[in-house]
């Protein structure tokens, strides 16, 4: 089969990480990121978050909370939209993107809850919330829920893990088969969390009616981010798919790259649809609460640019890549989603959060706030090449075709 | 109309709605104040004089940092200070209708209190005294709290590596204990801070208003504000200044604000938080939880039990149509051996026979390698 340029790891080798050694401009510019990274997480946990943030008694959330927790958190929306579509919708052709999409999940949560230790001011005690729980804390709730997710995802993950390594341990061969036995209840129970804590993160700023513009205040903000979740889940496959087949496309077997395309023009469907209703609801929310007025202010500009450029638009370039069966019209609309999720959860996060304040008191990221979120995404994208490299997630193992 | 004008009818309409929800509320199990005991400090900001003497009491009795500038420096009141962690109350100068006004912010020891509710490790704790206290030995450092004060009170050590903590106005809970005023209302020379049971100061309020008719605003800020504050506020009315400002310029007359919107909005205070303490709005929210819990897994399973079906059917479907056609084909090629037989003899009829049987086994060979690839 073609498949044969896929290194696979054996027993006598077992890691193949020899990618990572070639001088290649991504290798390069990865390694900078991290070794910077690496100075200002110990900066960071020497001499506080004073030193290297920005944030204040006004702004106590800042880039840290609205990118990496609340962007990455949305963005790994993709492992319960794919599984729940392939196991419980019976799609059984989205079957190749499952793993790539549980992976990204798994990878996003995990590196969620590492970049809130930098943002906590005693990261040390984040299981304290399981000690005192404070049940009436929406953050309670989303704790809750994310941590419980972690776990699930990590247990749907690990079956990549235990193929890769049965060929130096064959009795984890033993667990695969459990764990493969639980894959429904995992993804009912997948999709469950997912609902409460992607819409939690909605809710989180319900409590702040007075600080975050009207525009973007509005009860239904569970509902809405818990619907902007289902497209970044969509667009994050398509985008990733994308990424995936720039930089590890020799690990994809015959199956993965057959259907990888209709993958995307099924999401991208799916995705436009999505949109198209979160759209309306957001138009119809502004209706309702009588904001009429505000989209003729300033921020009702920005917040026209949200609608229209980063909804509507992608909406009708995925509607156009599905119809017309382009993939570069899905991608187009994948990217523009994408931006348009952390946009959104910008606007909600910073950029209309505290929209009362003088513009002097209000909120700018420092360079390295900046910096720890690229250090976080480095290290995501780290991670996933390693486990790509090694582990059967864009290619099915040869020991263990067994159908699904 | 303009655009804060405009905003002020929006505003209006807002707490109209939020009046509406307020009275479903109070249909349900708890009313305020929970504690009806408890204490509070009234702050009448016509006495204020903004000499700093509450601001220098709080930071000795709480042992709190010196600021860079000294306490007798009063200029400082004219730039916006908010309370940070090392400085627990401020008063800052505001103009009501061009009027000097000072105003003494603090913790407003809510009845309710947002932070309260939006700590997920219980830090916070309204008190039956009236203070709203905070345990730090327990805080996780993130910050909810902040976000989720209407008033933008507490503040955090963000300067502090291994032990940062939120830090807010404890009402001096320590010295309520030891029978003592707070820092901040024993150091007051204008009387400005008055202490003593809220429902006693929600009297005295009144009374101060009824009593000098056109000086205070008719409206008592923290009575229902954010579901009921501690710490209350009376402002000087809108008129008062404006008849000064009116005997030096005789402009266009405005119409008297009858809401008392204005002078809190220019004394930097919010009217607009509604009636219901701020954790109310999350607690819809929140009680959606069990419901999706409940029935998320019965949707999800149905849809799950839905598709395995329809798979079973098509291929029950699929297997029955196969068979017919294998049927079909053995009839039909059963018949055309019989014709052939008829006519050219059983030899003719064999080589037919095995060559159509061939036929059919490498079709069918080829058919199941694509479908098995399909699989």
């Amino acid at each position: 089969m073609a498949d044969h340029s896929i290194v696979i790891p054996t027993r006598d080798k077992l890691f193949n990480i020899r990618e990572f050694f070639t001088p290649t401009p991504g290798n390069i510019i990865s390694g900078i990121i991290l070794a910077v990274g690496l100075v200002i997480t110990l900066i960071r946990f020497t001499c506080g978050i004073g030193a290297v943030a920005n944030l204040d008694d006004n702004q106590p959330w800042g880039l840290w909370i609205g990118f990496d927790l609340l962007c990455g958190v949305c963005l790994a929306a993709g492992g319960y939209f794919t599984t729940v579509a392939c196991y419980i919708m019976g799609q059984k052709h989205f079957h190749s993107a499952c793993r790539p999409a549980v992976l990204t999940a798994f990878l996003g949560y995990a590196f969620v809850v590492v970049a809130l230790l930098y943002d906590l001011g005693h990261p040390l005690r984040l299981p304290f919330m399981f000690f005192f729980p404070g049940t009436t804390s929406v953050l309670f709730e989303v704790g809750l829920c994310v941590a419980t997710y972690l776990t699930v995802l990590f247990i749907e993950f690990s079956v990549a893990p235990l193929e890769w390594l049965s060929c130096r341990f064959p009795w984890l061969i033993k667990w695969r088969k459990i764990l493969v036995m639980c894959t429904i209840p995992l993804t009912i129970f997948g999709v469950t969390l997912s609902t409460l804590h992607q819409s939690s993160l909605g809710s989180l700023y319900l409590i702040a009616p007075g600080k975050l513009h009207p525009l973007w205040y509005s009860p239904f903000m569970p509902m809405f981010f818990f619907v902007s979740s289902m497209v970044a889940g969509a667009s994050m496959v398509i985008f990733e798919g994308m990424l995936a087949h720039k930089g590890v496309h020799h690990y994809m077997d015959k199956t993965h790259l057959r259907e990888a395309d209709e993958v995307s023009f099924a999401f991208a469907r799916a995705a436009s649809f999505i949109l198209f209703a979160y759209f309306m609801l957001k138009l119809i929310d502004m209706l309702v609460q009588a904001n009429l007025p505000y989209v003729f202010t300033g921020y009702g500009a920005w917040w026209l640019v949200e609608m229209f450029g980063f909804i509507l638009l992608p909406a009708l370039l995925y509607a156009k890549g599905a119809r017309d069966r382009s993939l570069t019209f899905c991608r187009l609309g994948a990217v523009n989603a994408v931006t348009g999720i952390v946009l959104n959860r910008f606007n909600v996060s910073m950029i209309a959060f505290n929209y009362t304040l003088p513009s002097a008191e209000r909120y700018f990221p420092s360079i390295w706030e900046i910096c720890i979120s690229m250090f976080v995404v480095t290290m995501i994208i780290t991670v996933y090449r390693f486990v790509v490299y090694n582990m059967p997630i864009l290619y099915e193992h040869p020991n263990f075709r067994d159908g699904h | 109309m303009n655009r804060r004008k405009f905003l002020t009818l929006m505003g209006s309409a807002g707490m109209v709605s939020a009046l509406g929800t307020a009275k479903v509320a109070k249909a349900g199990v708890h009313t305020f104040p929970y504690y009806p005991d408890s204490y509070g400090v009234l702050h009448d900001a016509t006495r204020c004089i903004g000499c700093r003497r509450c601001e220098e009491a709080c930071n000795a009795v709480n042992k709190l940092p010196k600021p860079e500038k000294p306490f007798t420096d009063t200029s400082v009141t004219g730039t916006k200070r908010r309370t940070t962690a090392y400085a627990w109350t401020v008063v800052n100068k505001y103009k009501v209708n061009g009027k000097d006004v000072f105003r003494k912010l603090q913790c407003f020891h809510c009845n309710d209190p947002a932070c309260a509710s939006a700590c997920f490790a219980k830090c916070f704790q309204k008190q039956p005294d009236g203070s709203v206290t905070y345990d730090g030995t327990q805080c996780v450092g993130c910050r909810y709290c902040m976000v989720a004060c209407p008033f933008y009170v507490p503040g955090f050590q963000y300067d502090e590596a291994f032990d940062p903590l939120v830090q807010k106005c404890t009402f001096c809970e320590p010295r309520l204990k030891e029978g003592k005023l707070p820092g901040c209302v024993e150091a007051c020379p204008m009387d400005a801070l008055t202490f003593g049971r809220r429902s006693d100061l929600l009297n005295l309020a009144r009374a101060r208003i009824a009593e000098n008719p056109g000086k205070y605003a008719n409206y008592i800020y923290g009575e229902h504000d954010a579901g009921g504050t501690a710490w209350m506020v009376l402002a000087p009315s809108a008129a008062a200044g404006k008849q000064d400002q009116d005997a030096k310029d005789a402009k266009e007359e405005k119409p008297v604000v009858k809401n008392h919107e204005d002078e809190f909005k220019q004394l930097g205070l919010d009217r607009h938080l509604g009636t219901q303490p701020m954790g109310e709005l999350t607690y819809g929210a929140l009680g959606a939880v069990p419901m999706i819990v409940a029935f998320w897994p019965v949707l999800f399973g149905g849809a799950y039990a839905i598709s395995k079906r329809r798979e079973a059917r098509f291929k029950a479907e699929k297997e029955a149509h196969v068979e017919a056609t294998k049927n079909d084909l053995a009839a039909a090629v059963d018949a055309a051996v019989r014709k052939i037989e008829e006519t050219q003899g059983p030899g003719a009829a064999d080589t037919a026979r095995r060559a159509m049987a061939e036929a059919l086994k490498s079709r069918e060979m080829t058919s199941a390698a694509e479908h098995g690839e399909d699989k």
